[in-house]
């Protein structure tokens, strides 16, 4: 599904951040949090990628309450499998890079 | 009436990490970016390094402009498809890319415009030298400059691409 190729960093954290719903703001906020401060996420850095994410179909964005100007995304079924694949590929790297350096560790 | 004070000033676009350090410098000494015209900046009173500024070339889009306003940046204005804005510093880090791709894509757009420009210099500037206009050469004299420019974005491009390798 994401055709074996890794996601980057920031589109890995991103989609993590939209398991709930969230509004822009909210997902650099996430993002930190979960990454307990390591990924900051730039304002056009992130509005490139939720566009690029919404027409791949891994997010959607709800529908905008009346009065309200913030949107608000969420992971769809095929974002989550992208991330699950994703997962189990990060797993696989671990493991493999502790197979090999097992005595350094 | 809170103080004001302009500055003149020319910046190339392959140089906008330089006007932007600039900006930034003016907002660590108190001033800071209010408005912005051609070639001309106007700054207004603030507390030392209370702001940090940030530029890019975008084509305009209010979703955007409403996304910054949302994570709380205020947008101070735009010269051409050069677009300022403005961050309290005590929020904590303001950027507008914080990955090698999104920043490439941004040379790209610049690139992009100083291609436009210069080919249609070249041409304009060509026409009139056949044509025995004699202002001609200016034309061709814009079109080397933005070629030039062309290579110094091409040149930062490709050291990021570089790092993209290593990186992402």
């Amino acid at each position: 599904m994401n055709d074996g190729i890794a996601l980057t960093e920031a589109i890995y954290y991103i989609l993590l951040s939209l398991y709930t719903p969230q509004h822009g703001y909210g997902i650099m906020q996430r993002a930190e949090a979960l990454s307990k401060g390591r990924i900051r996420l730039a304002a056009g850095t992130l509005y490139g990628a939720l566009n690029n994410l919404c027409e791949k179909g891994w997010i959607v964005q709800l529908p905008v309450e009346s009065g309200s100007r913030k949107k608000e995304y969420k992971l769809t079924e095929k974002g989550l499998q992208v991330l699950k694949n994703e997962l189990k590929r990060l797993q696989q790297m671990v493991l493999e890079g502790e197979e090999v350096l097992r005595e350094e560790m | 009436m809170q103080e004001r004070k302009t500055i003149y000033k020319w910046f190339w676009a392959w140089d906008f990490e330089k006007e932007e350090a600039w900006l930034n410098v003016m907002a660590a000494s108190g001033w800071v970016l209010d408005r912005v015209g051609f070639c001309k900046y106007t700054f207004v009173k603030s507390e030392p390094e209370e702001y940090t500024v940030r530029l890019e070339m975008r084509n305009h889009d209010r979703d955007y402009l409403d996304f910054m306003e949302e994570i709380g940046a205020e947008y101070i204005g735009r010269m051409a498809k050069w677009i300022y804005f403005r961050k309290k510093a005590a929020d904590g880090r303001f950027d507008i890319f914080s990955d090698i791709d999104s920043r490439i894509q941004h040379l790209d757009r610049i690139g992009k415009l100083l291609t436009v420009v210069g080919v249609l210099n070249l041409i304009v500037g060509i026409a009139n030298t056949f044509n025995y206009v004699n202002i001609g050469w200016i034309n061709l004299l814009c079109a080397t400059l933005l070629m030039y420019g062309l290579g110094r974005i091409h040149g930062k491009k490709e050291a990021l691409e570089k790092d993209r390798l290593l990186h992402d």
